[in-house]
């Protein structure tokens, strides 16, 4: 057993190692290999963590919700396993417990923050204790992969069944998040005021998920989100443990958490007051010394294509991960936000890590992009045709199609908009930044 | 003239960018000149199936199909009359089994609209992916994406199109069904703005049964055929 784990682990290491040589990011084989070797090795290494290990799921945000949260808690000096990037199947949760690990199997870490696939949860929960687990938020996404928000909803509850003693921390707005809450021990945050923000609705989930009644609400933040109660059930938003209120959306993001404490960081977009508070909430359940939040939230530096703000011939270029329709109409409300005149480039991969299926770019509302000072906006990816021919509908004829390479990229940001946006979805992001940090202007 | 295009309960039926096959029908009818009304029913309206051209029922959660479903029961007098006298529908996945005779619901079988003589039955596991059709009814190729678990038997009734790439409506390379002026098919995609000729199919027919103008004027369909073509490459290779 012993000899299994440690085969286990090194080989596991070695190909980390040989992955980075060559370049690659990846960190699903080295893990898929290990758990081959040693199936019980999650579950050796995270019994070892001394705290708590919380679980980050949900459609958007997990990642920078995740990474925060572990932010918050390495700056009270705290060993922390952190699956950063993003590889959040079971095969990236292995490999960021054996990255911690000694080649025999020590594990020295006083927390864990677990980014969870919502589908991987039901798996990860076998192997390593769930003390908490975060949910963002559930929207439609990737439907090939899930199924409907209603099997999402199934799978994480299939998880759910399968823990003990675990604090779930929900997003309270959300109807869809909240119906996980019911029967067990949850904590809700969610946004107190509302913001009048101009996001179409993406319909889903709008109906009681107890009785299927319509869902009313008082005032809606984007998309499902927002004050609602069932008109027929007593179904409604909960008690919200952890609310913001006081918002101030002028060029920074400020609010104030429970009326008392402000919280003042330079990120865009309105969902980020959501993942912070998120992460706030799962941080200050585990009862940490150091409050000086705002410090730790501002240092903190996005994953990568979150609003990430390169500069390439004088000019900002900003790329952003957009995925599905809520996170394309909320890169698009950001985007009509910033009053510079703008380039756009949409690049839509459809690889199964993308989602296969890429009817949600009906979904989202690219007509808002002709009133948001935007000037060209240019199309690739594998699915650049669907885009074009969104596009077409959306009041932009015979958008130019192009590859992403240096050159097109320095071509785009010599355009004559003040910045350039680049929505890309997920099998794009990669390649793209690391093309525009090779062409970035340095220093 | 004018043509009226009704849309099925939108809140609930969206599940698949659905939304977009009205956009084609409205955008394809108005580029004609022909004066163009898109009606949204919720589940409470009482609809006035005189007044229709054009019906579109999309897909939903298995849930808002079922609640969808017991709606339109209510009006099945009213639908079968509007199904018979030429009235237009494309019904697309939930919405296309719910016109049949039954469908599944929670593992038990659901009694349907019964507007098409069709059997729908859930198979052991979801097909998903990209489709490629060789349609008759269009006289080309027809490209969608699929993500059902349906299966469903259209007996002595002419399919929507021959699978050349994906499964369609299960074991028998058929995919969809038409029947009068009625296409039902699992392909999303949405399926209208990449198919253009199956959008003005059913734009002829509704034009025919108000005794209006034809043929359609042709369209700059160039962006319409390069992501049609895109799909249909990526399978003859």
């Amino acid at each position: 057993m012993n000899l299994k784990k440690i085969l286990s682990i090194s080989v596991c290491k070695g190909l980390i190692k040989i992955g980075q040589l060559m370049g690659k990011k990846g960190s699903y084989t080295p893990g898929v290999i290990a758990m081959k070797i040693c199936p019980d090795i999650l579950r050796m290494l995270s019994a070892q963590v001394r705290g708590d290990i919380i679980f980050v799921c949900g459609t958007n945000g997990k990642t920078t919700t995740n990474n925060l949260l572990c932010s918050l808690i390495e700056s009270n000096g705290k060993k922390v396993v952190c699956n950063k990037v993003g590889a959040n199947m079971l095969a990236g949760i292995t490999v960021a417990f054996i990255e911690k690990a000694t080649l025999t199997g020590k594990l020295d870490a006083d927390y864990a923050c677990i980014e969870c696939d919502e589908a991987s949860l039901r798996h990860a929960v076998k192997h390593v204790r769930a003390d908490k687990v975060a949910v963002t938020n559930l929207f439609r996404d990737q439907l090939d992969r899930y199924g409907e928000i209603e099997s999402t909803i199934g799978l994480l509850n299939e998880a759910l069944e399968k823990t003990e003693n675990t604090t779930l921390i929900l997003n309270g707005d959300d109807p869809m998040s909240a119906t996980l809450g019911r029967g067990r021990n949850a904590v809700y945050y969610g946004i107190n005021e509302c913001c009048n923000e101009e996001v179409k609705s993406t319909g889903e989930g709008r109906f009681c998920t107890v009785c299927g009644a319509p869902l009313e609400y008082n005032f809606f933040h984007y998309s499902h989100l927002g004050d609602w109660h069932c008109s027929a059930c007593d179904f409604k938003r909960p008690h919200i443990d952890y609310g913001a209120d006081n918002i101030d959306l002028d060029g920074k993001l400020a609010f104030d958490i429970n009326s008392f404490t402000r919280l003042d960081v330079n990120y865009r977009g309105f969902y980020n007051i959501y993942n912070i508070l998120a992460a706030y909430t799962v941080y200050d359940l585990l009862g940490l010394k150091n409050r000086n939040i705002n410090k730790v939230l501002t240092s903190y530096k996005p994953q990568i294509g979150r609003m990430e703000e390169f500069t390439v011939g004088g000019k900002p270029v900003i790329l952003n991960l957009a995925k599905n329709p809520a996170g394309f109409n909320q890169a698009i409300a950001t985007l009509a936000s910033d009053k510079r005149s703008k380039d756009v480039l949409i690049a839509v991969n459809d690889a199964p890590s993308d989602g296969m299926d890429i009817s949600w770019l009906w979904d989202v509302d690219f007509e808002k992009l002709s009133s948001c000072g935007v000037g060209v906006v240019s199309v690739s990816g594998e699915r650049r045709h669907d885009v074009a021919l969104r596009l077409k509908y959306a009041g932009f004829d015979n958008a130019p199609v192009t590859d992403i390479t240096a050159d097109t990229l320095k071509d785009i940001a010599a355009g004559d908009g003040e910045v350039c946006y680049l929505l890309v979805n997920y099998t794009v992001l990669f390649a793209t930044q690391s093309i525009l940090k090779t062409i970035c202007d340095k220093g | 003239m004018k043509i009226t295009v009704g849309h099925l309960f939108p809140d609930m039926l969206n599940l698949y960018g659905d939304s977009g096959n009205i956009a084609v029908l409205k955008h394809r009818l108005q580029s004609r000149g022909i004066e163009t009304e898109v009606t949204a029913y919720g589940i409470e309206d009482e609809i006035d199936f005189s007044a229709v051209d054009i019906l579109l029922i999309g897909g939903g959660g298995e849930r808002e199909q079922h609640l969808a479903c017991g709606r339109l029961k209510q009006m099945r007098d009213d639908i079968v009359s509007y199904a018979e006298d030429g009235g237009v529908i494309l019904a697309v996945c939930g919405g296309y089994h719910i016109l049949g005779k039954s469908y599944d619901h929670n593992g038990e079988k659901a009694e349907g609209i019964g507007v098409l003589d069709i059997i729908t039955q859930n198979g052991k596991e979801r097909l998903i992916g990209d489709v490629v059709l060789q349609s008759d009814l269009v006289k080309s190729t027809v490209v969608g994406f699929e993500n059902h678990t349906g299966k469903t038997s259209i007996g002595n009734l002419k399919p929507f199109g021959r699978v050349l790439y994906g499964h369609g409506n299960g074991d028998d390379g058929t995919e969809g069904v038409v029947y009068r002026h009625i296409i039902g098919t699992n392909l999303h995609g949405p399926l209208l703005p990449k198919n253009p000729a199956v959008a003005d199919w059913l734009i002829e027919k509704a034009i025919e049964r108000r005794g209006g103008e034809l043929p359609l004027a042709p369209l700059n369909d160039t962006a319409e055929q390069e992501a049609h073509n895109y799909i249909v490459g990526r399978f003859k290779k």
